[in-house]
């Protein structure tokens, strides 16, 4: 039982990432319907942005903060050079454009940073607590206060400010936002940068959580984190965080239990057993239209 | 009485969806105070005509004047700004939305938050059904409740001119007469109106002055009684 317990507390710390990571795909896909297939690489990118700050001394938090900034303002740029374009294109034209963008930054980086897998510096005390023979690392800590604190920032900006209610109408239907006003190009340049700087900090989390930073990082994550929103209901903001959270158990729980050989078989399974199931997701739901 | 200031000029417009010739040279004005009608058959460009004067389509040539400016190049979110407001065709409220919501997205563009109030409340004392539903989620609504909310929502940009895409659209006769009763009301309130309608015989009741619309051409114009006796618009348009 107590193993039990453990796999479930290492699950809530994997899915606290994919959660935060599952938000940003949502919330793209929400506002322009585009699975944003760089989102992954974004998070790479903010990884590397918060190890330089870190390796040139600055310590957790300005690390985490400065990397969110440069992603925000790097998922703002990648929407305009390589979405915005194609807005009223067809939809596969986008996605192949979000694979070049992925490409892209992932081949990028290896020309710039090479693919040396690089780590972080010590950031934090490496201290394990005992809580009835659970054992949680700072690491753990850190992990589900930057996400809880993250989380609850995204939420008071989509459902209390007027962004966020700018975002919720142009995801809704853009022309008739537009006749409220609403700028729907930098509506949606805000919800880039919402969602890249989460990304970000995931980036920083999972660079410190498995210690490895190097320019591939961020595509099995990011494939994940497209399940965990998937499994949530794709364009469902509460859906993303439960989707991520619920993959993350799953796989701690298939890998604390003999399964690891299976664990990312579990999770892409998991994606093909909910489109044929149920599509819309687990929170995703139908609005209809009343005539 | 003086007489009355031209707010809204449309000067020979033109309007292209892809290949389609939607709107073929029209020109319509709208004065300071009147209902305007345009009436018409399904797909005659009534609903083009209005997306163009909000800027939600571009028109190919011809300008639109609000107010003596050019506004034919001006994106759709600063139009509004500019006093023009529309209740688009289907209602398009934000049915993920609550009614509060989608009210203070009207008023979205406005930073005079007393006024905005007030504005509210004129609002929910024009429809008191709204503030009985005011936390319920829009798409909830019955299909009058939401077109209450669709004007509503536009009233709270406190418009000069106001844009109506079919109203009358899919409700039951009684809720009907109520919509255009609100619309003269509103009129009254000094709001200009604009109206769009398949319903004729209402559009025509309420206005001061109609254009009717053909295959992108206007094909008749003149005071609303006027066109209401005229034996052409009773046969196309009012059932003989």
């Amino acid at each position: 039982m107590q193993e039990f317990f453990q796999q479930l507390l290492n699950g809530l710390s994997l899915g606290s990432i994919y959660a935060l990571i599952a938000v940003g795909y949502t919330m793209v896909y929400g506002i322009i319907q585009l699975i944003n297939f760089a989102h992954g690489d974004v998070l790479m990118v903010g990884a590397y942005v918060g190890l330089g700050m870190a390796l040139a001394g600055f310590g957790l938090v300005p690390s985490i903060l400065v990397a969110m900034l440069v992603c925000a303002v790097l998922g703002v740029v990648l929407e305009r050079v390589a979405y915005r374009p194609l807005r009223n294109a067809s939809r596969l034209a986008a996605l192949t454009s979000a694979i070049g963008a992925s490409l892209f930054l992932e081949y990028g980086m290896m020309a710039v940073f090479s693919p040396r897998t690089r780590s972080y510096p010590v950031l934090l005390p490496d201290k394990i607590y005992n809580f009835y023979g659970i054992r949680i690392a700072t690491k753990d800590f850190l992990i589900l206060g930057t996400t809880l604190v993250l989380v609850v920032f995204l939420q008071y900006i989509v459902y209390r400010t007027k962004t966020g209610k700018a975002m919720r109408a142009v995801s809704f239907d853009k022309d008739a936002a537009r006749l409220m006003g609403i700028n729907v190009d930098s509506t949606i340049a805000v919800t880039f940068a919402l969602g890249s700087a989460l990304a970000a900090a995931a980036g920083v989390l999972i660079g410190i959580y498995f210690n490895a930073v190097y320019p591939l990082m961020g595509l099995m994550p990011g494939l994940k984190a497209f399940v965990a929103a998937v499994l949530g209901g794709i364009g469902n903001i509460p859906g993303a965080m439960v989707g991520g959270i619920l993959l993350g158990m799953t796989e701690a729980l298939v890998s604390g239990y003999g399964g690891s050989m299976f664990r990312d078989a579990v999770a892409f399974a998991i994606l093909i057993l909910i489109l044929l199931v149920k599509p819309t997701g687990l929170l995703g739901t139908r609005v209809e239209e009343k005539v | 009485m003086t007489p009355k200031q031209p707010l809204l000029v449309l000067e020979d417009l033109h309007v292209y969806y892809g290949a389609i010739w939607a709107i073929k040279g029209i020109n319509l004005t709208v004065n300071e105070g009147e209902i305007v009608s345009l009436i018409g058959a399904n797909g005659a460009g009534k609903s083009t005509t209005l997306r163009a004067i909000s800027g939600i389509v571009r028109g190919s040539s011809g300008r639109i004047l609000f107010q003596g400016e050019d506004i034919t190049r001006i994106p759709a979110h600063e139009i509004v700004k500019l006093g023009i407001a529309q209740v688009p065709e289907g209602r398009r409220v934000f049915a993920n939305l609550t009614v509060f919501e989608n009210l203070e997205l009207g008023a979205f563009i406005r930073k005079d938050k007393k006024e905005v109030k007030k504005d509210l409340d004129y609002v929910f004392t024009r429809f008191p059904r709204l503030w009985e539903r005011k936390n319920q989620v829009a798409g909830t609504l019955s299909g009058g409740e939401q077109q209450m909310l669709a004007i509503g929502r536009a009233l709270m940009t406190r418009p000069r001119l106001l844009l109506l895409d079919e109203p009358s659209m899919g409700l039951a006769p009684l809720l009907v007469k109520e919509i255009f009763a609100i619309i003269r009301e509103i009129n009254g309130d000094g709001t200009t109106i604009l109206l769009v309608e398949q319903n004729a015989r209402m559009a025509l009741q309420i206005a001061d002055r109609a254009y009717v619309l053909e295959t992108g051409r206007i094909v008749l114009e003149g005071q609303a009684q006027e066109l209401a006796e005229c034996d052409e618009v009773k046969k196309a348009y009012l059932g003989g």
